[in-house]
């Protein structure tokens, strides 16, 4: 997975792994984590130090195997984020704020659901956990 | 009010009444992995301490995306897979049975009214087989297999009606890709999808696989085609049980719906680099091509290799195409040759590769050089698929569409050879 971390995103930015600190966020715009069902995209995106990512969609596959591997995805417009920005993010409110700015933003809530599953540090540990589903 | 195939198939798996947007734990009949997702899923397992699969009827395992191995580092993967699935006493579909997405249907694993999942984004393709059938990472596989359940959200469902019969050399493969030029890359993201109307009442069980494979190439979860008769002949042509077959009610709600009209179609081609970038064959005449590819889960079934051969019959292809062939399964590739199919694409300068993905992802068997262009009648052209090479155009066609070309040496409406 680290040899995968240092290839993240170099199709559309070459010196992405160079660059990616621990806590990160990746901003993105529509339809995010499209393609193949490989939980291996959100994992490389995880051990290279992105810590979420903010997207105005994304793609399904995607969506789940983040959580599930305990990567926190939110969900709004994202026109007005910048690189370089400070954002804190609150996954149980769903709130973005940016620090520069004071700018507060909510996001579409993350469903009970997948916030037991970040909780219990993703769908494996979940399982392990409790033995078997214990969603509501 | 009346329920959706989706919200039935999820009631029936929950136990519960469900409806599109509740969150439901559902019991799982069947899941998939193949070689290229199963290393991760056999780690997630083992670390869950599996004994061996839950779901109904259990699991497989199909070794098709590097198949036959192509490297030492792969040849390890494989091992792995397989040490694992003899000691778990799983079923395991090896070099050369197939692409899984045909291998899982054959061996009737998948059937109508079934709740199945897949470490394979294509697992949508059992769809047409009135199965509500998804791809997902490897850890929900994993989590389906512990436990023999997983959870799901209820999706909402479009409709898409398809009236009118398609003209000759035009069919399933560009129906599909007009849907999604249409709706866009994300825009059935999350959502079920059926199709109705005559245009699909009377499309092949191959058709149906197609349109079903390529439905999550617009984003969707599941695609479940009605069960008919066309259905239920090919399952029992080929000794497989009929299943509970599910149907949506007459006053379910349909977040959406969508007017085609198959006799409007014509040959249809998706550009570089996107599924959704579509445009028609006649367009691109001046696009010369270096390879042209039949064959992987969308169009490497009987029809399409016959359909192929039709044009490729008495004729070879332009001198400089690299013409790849891979049947999507082995008992294709046994049917097609008792047919004399491949005898006849073999004339017209078809390169056979052993039945699985073959080289729609790019990993052996055919990868692409820096400047070609390939028409392939695979279901995605993003940048690097075919290889990790980026200066590849990738051209997604029919089967009949992919034949003309190879013929000409530029991509060619499949109605002017």
């Amino acid at each position: 997975m680290n040899e995968l971390a240092k290839h993240v995103m170099e199709d559309i930015a070459p010196d992405f792994s160079r660059n990616v600190k621990k806590g990160d966020i990746i901003v993105a715009g529509r339809n995010f984590g499209c393609g193949s069902s490989r939980e291996q995209a959100p994992r490389a995106l995880k051990a290279a130090g992105v810590s979420a990512v903010i997207a105005k969609s994304y793609a399904r596959i995607f969506y789940r195997s983040s959580f599930n591997i305990g990567l926190p995805l939110l969900e709004c417009d994202t026109d007005w984020m910048k690189a370089g920005d400070e954002l804190t993010l609150d996954l149980d409110k769903g709130e973005i704020v940016d620090q520069r700015t004071g700018k507060t933003v909510k996001s579409a809530p993350i469903p009970k659901t997948m916030q037991t599953l970040l909780a219990d540090g993703g769908l494996i540990p979940h399982l392990k956990k409790h033995g078997g589903f214990a969603l509501e | 009010m009346g329920k959706t195939i989706a919200e039935k198939v999820l009631s029936s798996h929950s136990g519960s009444d469900c409806a599109a947007g509740d969150i439901v734990i559902a019991s799982v009949d069947f899941a998939m992995s193949q070689d290229g997702t199963s290393t991760m899923m056999i780690r997630e397992l083992q670390e869950l301490g599996s004994e061996g699969p839950k779901t109904k009827r259990g699991m497989a395992i199909v070794i098709d995306h590097n198949s036959p191995c192509p490297s030492v580092e792969v040849a390890k993967i494989h091992k792995m897979i397989r040490d694992y699935a003899r000691a778990k006493s799983l079923p395991i579909h090896d070099v050369g049975e197939g692409v899984c997405h045909q291998v899982v249907p054959e061996s009737g694993k998948a059937l109508p009214g079934d709740l199945v999942v897949g470490a394979d984004s294509h697992t949508c393709t059992y769809g047409a087989l009135n199965a509500c059938s998804t791809g997902l990472g490897s850890a929900d596989v994993a989590a389906a297999a512990f436990t023999g359940k997983l959870w799901f959200k209820v999706p909402e469902t479009f409709l898409i009606n398809v009236e009118g019969g398609f003209v000759p050399r035009v069919g399933a493969k560009d129906l599909a890709l007009r849907v999604i030029g249409s709706l866009t890359a994300d825009g059935a993201t999350y959502k079920s999808i059926e199709f109705s109307g005559e245009a699909i009442n009377s499309m092949t069980m191959d058709g149906r696989f197609t349109v079903a494979n390529m439905s999550v190439e617009m984003g969707a979860k599941f695609c479940p085609f009605a069960f008919d008769k066309t259905t239920a002949d090919w399952l029992t042509s080929r000794g497989i049980s009929t299943g509970i077959s599910v149907s949506s009610d007459f006053d379910c709600k349909y977040e959406k719906d969508f007017d085609f009209d198959a006799s409007d179609l014509v040959p249809i081609v998706s550009k570089p680099h996107a599924v959704d970038n579509i445009t028609d064959a006649t367009d691109l005449r001046d696009v010369p091509i270096q390879q042209a590819f039949l064959g992987t889960c969308t169009n490497g079934r009987l029809s399409d290799l016959h359909a192929a051969a039709e044009i490729l019959k008495g004729k070879h292809v332009k001198k400089g195409v690299r013409f790849i062939v891979a049947p999507a399964s082995r008992t294709i590739y046994l049917e097609a040759m008792e047919k004399g199919i491949v005898s006849e694409l073999l004339k017209a300068g078809a390169s056979f590769v052993a039945p699985g993905c073959g080289p729609c992802v790019g990993t052996h068997a055919g990868i692409p050089s820096d400047g070609d262009n390939v028409i392939s009648t695979a279901n995605r052209n993003f940048k690097g698929r075919m290889g990790n090479n980026k200066d590849v155009g990738i051209y997604l066609a029919s089967p009949e569409t992919v034949a003309a070309s190879a013929l000409t040496g530029n991509i060619t409406d499949p109605r002017e050879v």
